[in-house]
């Protein structure tokens, strides 16, 4: 779970990282009244999940009443590559001396956490990567030992921080590799970390990926839910238990296994036609979740064939079949079905949907003969 | 041969008594793999369908000697499990759970390299390893696979696994070990650590490798088959259509900035001199005409 910038600054005060005092507004007399409270000048932020939102006209500074209001009026709606600004970040604005960047990830070469330091800062980091790798100072982090201030500092001052900023940046870099293990983040970064001109370091953004499969034992995060920007057929499956990334093609896709999932997108593609989703619908295949598969593709507007896509491991496929079919009596189906069955029982399987004579459903033999045959169906 | 595991490899489950567990573990037996003791705290003495249930692995070490563990825990209890079955001393653990926080992934990993490296941990999120007809632990469904090799397959996703065995299952072509090494973060075994080991298994003669977007695990492995490997190696590489910066199903299937893009995984592949496929069936097709040229 991708977190605002907001929602991550409030996370990264639970571990004793500084933020700017700041409120949240949905409107602009909230935006106003959120001003007054932080107090003038202060910066509004559109709070999407996309970079580039500044140089978008996310982000203006405003000095007084009018100002807020006149940003927030614009910002509020405004789109950003996509995303629709619902949301403002009102925070009371800093002096800003030196702009630095830290985070903390994991290395999966390595199979360690890695944090990375830069006196470069407020630009994209990949960005510094291509350009001057040797300004980002790199230390890998064993899970066994953690991170000493001592280590901290030494990262710090190889990324050749400013030397009043040494020892606050060394402590928000502790802290932060808290936040990032014993909050189950999968990325925390601070870009810009910054150093005011009286002498302190604080994050001046905040981005946070939170480990979805570690939700169990964070009862806060909670608050977060509901507030991402989800799309409506997104969070339609994340209900239904299915995991569905809403694509822009026309071959509605179903498919048991990630793997095979990605795979069936690749096949369409080759083929000349485009998914218009990627679903994975687990490991099984009953009446239920196949069902509960059709309805959610069903809402999409631009799919114009679909394309289920089943190997039978340990599902048997004629369970499969008669999944589908179950499926069929409950949903209204808007675009023909192009199903591949293979695996345990196919041959069963193919009688069982042959005997039911529908035209709802075309079964192919392979999932190349599948795909073609699918966006065949897509296009005419 | 077989790697890792073959007729001999003395299994015990923990978890035998939860639904995973029992259901994968009898079918593991019923294959004709020894599965030959249960694990789970609280429930010693007692047995499942005849398998004996033990409270810890190494009173299940004690009574019957394992060669392999079978984790089928949740995700909670099974960083503890993976942990006590390599204090224990097993050589082999196989773990198909799914979910399991990234840092405990990465604490597990530390401290299996730290603390027992001789412990190979297969998994976790894998569908396991099957050596066909000798040894199958995990959830692949053995009737799919085909003794008698001379293919190794290794695979970091489930149902793209199965569909490998059953395109060379399909046209005679046998598997001499199929190992899933799964989708999550912080693997166990990686593609290098199972290619080396068919490198050196004498029966094994060729390697299909299904690799996916995100990480850098196939480029690792281009690496060694460019530099180590003398065996012919046909790849497939999944999510070559994947939009950047969203995880497809698996928590490791994720391409972020111009990293672990499956074009970088196919080229860096085919510039260590393997036979990259666009699709499944291709990769099949191809494997079938590189057993058949070794003749």
């Amino acid at each position: 779970m991708d977190l605002f910038e907001y929602q991550g600054k409030q996370y990264f005060a639970r571990y004793g990282i500084p933020t700017s005092a700041g409120a949240v507004a949905d409107t602009v007399e909230e935006a106003v009244e959120a001003a007054e409270r932080v107090g003038y000048p202060v910066v509004v932020k559109a709070q999407v999940q996309v970079g580039g939102r500044g140089k978008a006209g996310g982000v203006k500074l405003a000095a007084n009443r009018d100002e807020v209001e006149l940003h927030a009026g614009n910002i509020l709606g405004l789109d950003i590559k996509g995303h629709v600004v619902r949301r403002l970040w009102i925070e009371h604005a800093t002096d800003i001396a030196k702009e630095y960047y830290a985070s903390f990830t994991l290395d999966r070469a390595a199979k360690l956490h890695l944090a990375m330091v830069s006196a470069k800062g407020g630009v994209e980091i990949e960005q510094v990567a291509e350009e001057d790798p040797g300004a980002i100072a790199r230390r890998h982090v064993n899970p066994l030992d953690g991170l000493t201030i001592e280590e901290a500092r030494g990262l710090v001052i190889e990324a050749g921080l400013d030397a009043e900023a040494i020892e606050k940046a060394a402590e928000v870099l502790v802290s932060l590799y808290r936040c990032y293990v014993e909050g189950d983040a999968d990325l925390v970064e601070i870009n810009p970390l910054v150093l005011t001109p009286d002498g302190r370091v604080h994050a001046l953004d905040a981005k946070v990926t939170l480990d979805d499969d570690a939700a169990w034992r964070h009862p806060e995060w909670s608050e977060f839910e509901g507030t991402g920007e989800i799309d409506e057929r997104e969070r339609l499956a994340k209900e239904k238990g299915l995991q569905y990334i809403g694509l822009d093609g026309s071959v509605g896709i179903i498919a048991n296994g990630a793997g095979l999932a990605m795979s069936t997108l690749d096949v369409v593609n080759q083929v000349g036609g485009a998914a218009a989703n990627f679903l994975d619908i687990g490991g099984g295949a009953d009446a239920d979740v196949m069902a509960n598969a059709l309805e959610v593709i069903n809402t999409d507007a631009k799919v114009r064939a679909i394309l289920v896509n089943i190997f039978g491991g340990i599902v048997r496929c004629d369970e499969v079949a008669r999944g589908i079919l179950a499926a069929l009596d409950r949903v209204e189906l808007s675009s023909p079905i192009v199903l591949r069955l293979d695996g345990t029982n196919a041959a069963q399987a193919r009688e069982i949907i042959a005997e039911r004579a529908t035209d709802q459903i075309i079964s192919e033999a392979t999932m190349l003969s599948a795909a073609r045959r699918a966006v065949e169906v897509a296009a005419s | 041969m077989s790697i890792f595991v073959d007729e001999s490899t003395r299994v015990a489950v923990q978890g035998l008594t939860g639904s995973q567990g029992r259901f994968h573990g009898l079918r593991n037996r019923a294959y004709g793999t020894k599965i030959v003791a249960g694990v789970t705290p609280g429930k010693g003495g007692t047995d499942v369908e005849g398998v004996p249930v033990y409270d810890s692995v190494a009173e299940a070490i004690e009574a019957h000697g394992v060669d392999a563990t079978f984790v089928a825990v949740p995700p909670r209890a099974a960083p503890d499990a993976i942990l006590q079955a390599a204090e224990a001393g097993v050589p082999f653990i196989v773990c198909i759970t799914e979910h399991i926080p990234a840092k405990d992934e990465a604490y597990v990993s530390a401290r299996l390299r730290r603390d027992f490296p001789n412990t190979r941990l297969l998994g976790p999120n894998c569908p396991g390893i099957i050596s066909p007809g000798k040894c199958n632990i995990g959830i692949t469904s053995g009737d799919i696979a085909l003794p008698g090799g001379p293919v190794g397959i290794v695979s970091r996703s489930g149902t793209l696994t199965y569909q490998a065995l059953h395109e060379l299952s399909q046209q005679g072509v046998g598997q001499t070990t199929c190992v899933g090494i799964g989708g999550d973060p912080v693997p166990g075994l990686t593609f290098v650590d199972v290619l080396e080991a068919f490198e050196a298994d004498p029966e094994t003669r060729a390697v299909m490798m299904i690799g996916e977007i995100g990480g850098e695990a196939e480029e690792m492995a281009a690496e060694y088959i460019k530099t180590k490997m003398t065996k012919p190696v046909v790849a497939y590489i999944a999510g070559q259509t994947a939009p950047p910066g969203r995880k497809m199903g698996h928590a490791g299937a994720i391409v972020s900035g111009s990293k672990g893009t499956a074009q970088a995984k196919m080229e860096a592949l085919a510039s260590a001199g393997v036979t990259v496929a666009k699709n499944p069936t291709e990769a099949g097709e191809l494997m079938v005409e590189v057993v058949r040229s070794l003749g």
